[in-house]
């Protein structure tokens, strides 16, 4: 149900990174994830977490895409990733939605209220990717959506005033971004 | 119209300290109308942005190659005027290429998983995205190949691994006629300059993309039917041949 992207350059630079939610199945693209507020943190954490497996699994799969390679159970985040040909890593968070008997371990009153409803719709679509983030299904959607990033990526590299290593900051690659997440997840 | 607002606001900005606001009433709305419009980023006035551009054009947008020999001459005439000798002047060439390198490593990818995916119905097999090159041999077979086809339109002449026992890290490239050397012709006095070690910088930045800490170099080794026949020789560093070992044990292709 909630997102965390993250590009990284090959020493580790942090490039972009936007959090969202699914859009499909009547979500709203709004990324609620399990953490309160004050600890969106964590999704770094995991995300950064998962570099040294990344690492590992490099040398031993020549595909750009990766799949899915890291799990953090105690937070359900299931991590994929996506590695240009020049070393830059795409690493997707995904986390799926909490199920409808543990909603009450939202952080407040007003959030729990808005997790209950948007378990109710899930519960309707249990088949969605959103919800089982090791389906075929969801891989292949994590594909389409890391290929999409990867051509807008490589816009960004062909710019002359892009040198390798630099943030992203350009509004557009933004939007880019969120379009493929609305359009794939 | 950017010209005399962000003139004003500038003013507004250096004399802030010394007058009032009231002073300059005309700057301070203008300063506004420009960050709320453009937050950092300028659009064409026909509102296309890199990203609405397409990166497969390789077909009938083929440069013109005079202007190219034109611009390589100024970039050797611009490294030229602030080297100390040849071997400085290589390396600035070959720092030239390096972030050449590294994007076109991007680009050739992407442009081989689009193209595969269009000619899916020629060919048999499911068109799978090709490989990132773990091993040197699959690395030196994409620069020889789709590599200097991208850049040249034909595939380098020859691929050699060094004969020598004492140096089982070094490669080799030949291409018997280098396209930046066409129109190059070094004095008499600097016969040892090869200006391809601008291409040996874009070999360098593919190898170092791919994760193969590199050292290129370009070197004349003219033959009778080929006066610049240009050798570039490849030395990986000990990093990449204990890997490879690694990789060779591994079973890894």
């Amino acid at each position: 149900m909630s997102y965390y992207f993250t590009i990284l350059s090959p020493t580790d630079t942090p490039l972009f990174n936007i959090a969202f939610g699914t859009s499909k199945g009547g979500g709203d693209g709004i990324a609620r994830f399990r953490f309160p507020e004050t600890a969106q943190y964590m999704n770094q954490f995991i995300i950064h977490s998962s570099l040294d497996i990344l690492e590992e699994a490099q040398w031993t799969n020549g595909g750009m895409y990766l799949k899915h390679i890291d799990t953090y159970p105690p937070a359900a985040a299931y991590i994929t990733a996506f590695l240009t040909p020049s070393g830059a890593r795409f690493l997707l968070l995904h986390q799926p939605p909490n199920l409808p008997s543990s909603t009450g371990t939202g952080s407040g009153l007003g959030s729990s209220s808005l997790l209950g409803t948007a378990g109710s719709t899930t519960r309707a679509s249990s088949s969605s990717i959103a919800a089982n983030p090791t389906s075929p299904q969801t891989e292949e959607a994590v594909r389409q959506f890391m290929n999409e990033v990867y051509e807008n990526y490589v816009k960004t590299a062909m710019s002359p005033f892009y040198k390798q290593g630099m943030e992203i900051k350009s509004p557009v690659f933004r939007t880019r971004v969120t379009a493929a997440g609305r359009k794939w997840l | 119209m950017a010209g005399p607002p962000r003139h004003a606001t500038m003013q507004s900005i250096s004399n802030g300290s010394t007058l009032q606001s009231g002073d300059r009433p005309q700057a301070q709305p203008s300063q506004q109308q420009l960050s709320q419009q453009s937050p950092g980023l300028r659009v064409p006035s026909n509102r296309k942005t890199i990203y609405d551009r397409h990166l497969n054009r390789s077909r009938n947008t083929e440069l013109s190659r005079a202007s190219f020999a034109f611009l390589f001459g100024e970039m050797v005439t611009y490294a030229q005027r602030r080297v100390t000798g040849i071997q400085d002047l290589e390396k600035r060439l070959n720092e030239q290429g390096y972030p050449l390198g590294l994007r076109l490593l991007d680009l050739l990818f992407y442009r081989s998983t689009s193209t595969s995916s269009s000619a899916l119905s020629s060919s048999s097999t499911s068109s799978s995205p090709p490989n990132r090159p773990l091993r040197i041999i699959t690395l030196l077979h994409l620069i020889h190949g789709p590599l200097w086809r991208l850049l040249f339109g034909r595939a380098a002449d020859a691929l050699e691994h060094s004969v020598s026992p004492d140096t089982p890290n070094e490669y080799m490239i030949t291409d018997n006629d280098p396209m930046v050397n066409t129109y190059i012709s070094a004095p008499r006095d600097m016969s040892m300059l090869n200006c391809a070690a601008y291409v040996a910088g874009i070999i360098e930045g593919v190898c170092d993309g791919c994760g193969f800490e590199t050292k290129v170099s370009a070197h004349n080794q003219p033959t009778e039917l080929w006066p610049s026949r240009t050798v570039f020789l490849v030395r990986f560093g000990d990093s990449v041949m204990e890997r490879e070992k690694v990789l060779e044990r591994a079973g890894i292709k």
